[in-house]
């Protein structure tokens, strides 16, 4: 069982739990197994296409999983993960109201 | 519900907003009942006057330090150099925290900055999750 860190802007998804045991050998077993239990955690993370959303970053023991094997990165008992949507944004796009 | 800043800590946000002009600036401020206490820069790792993303470690590293001098995250904010101080499809595109102000600071009249806060949700249409909320500047 990994221990998963859960932001608190995560937390009403996860009924108020700071942090999850999950089972999983891969991270993305793990967060399957997540949304397989809250639901309202995909809905967050993962766009309409089924893909984790580019801007929520993950963390197995505090390295970036996009520099490991992504999804496919394994884990083992004991690790933590983190999961951290970015906070970014701006200008770029036209107003959403004028 | 409105955000209330300190004078001397709009001003700085100001100042933030000047310094990586004409980049967008980025940051978080802490506090409490609604009331900002502490203004906490961040780095743009985009580096752009387009777009900003807080770098990540920062972001763990300020989200840490206002939880450890019981603050609570108040806002996120950023600049807008060009465009006037009203989220973008952008900043509701990635808008993943529902429950903090989103605070845009609007620099494209440079003689007289905008702070305007928001809430906003990730919805479609993009207009339909952004919700005013007052920002109150206290001398």
């Amino acid at each position: 069982m990994s221990t998963v860190r859960i932001p608190p802007v995560l937390r009403p998804a996860v009924g108020g739990a700071r942090e999850l045991s999950v089972e999983g050998a891969t991270v993305g077993e793990v967060l399957e197994s997540i949304y397989s239990d809250h639901p309202e955690v995909r809905a967050q993370l993962v766009t309409d296409g089924g893909e984790l959303h580019r801007f929520v970053n993950i963390y197995l023991n505090d390295e970036d999983v996009r520099m490991l094997d992504w999804l496919d990165t394994p884990v083992e008992d004991r690790d933590t993960l983190l999961i951290l949507p970015a906070m970014a944004g701006g200008a770029s796009a036209s107003p959403a109201h004028p | 519900m409105s955000l209330n800043i300190p004078a001397p800590l709009a001003r700085d946000l100001v100042d933030h907003a000047e310094r990586d002009f004409p980049n967008e600036c980025c940051g978080m401020i802490g506090g409490r009942d609604g009331v900002a206490e502490v203004v906490y820069r961040a780095t743009n790792i985009e580096a752009s006057p387009f777009m900003y993303v807080i770098d990540p470690r920062e972001q763990l590293r300020i989200m840490d330090e206002i939880d450890d001098a019981g603050l609570d995250l108040l806002a996120i904010y950023h600049s807008h150099t060009r465009s006037v101080a009203y989220p973008s499809r952008t900043d509701v595109e990635l808008a993943f925290f529902p429950q903090v102000h989103y605070l845009i600071i609007s620099l494209a009249e440079r003689e007289t900055p905008d702070l305007r806060a928001f809430r906003i949700a990730r919805t479609t249409p993009p207009e339909d999750g952004i919700t005013e909320v007052p920002v109150v500047v206290n001398d």
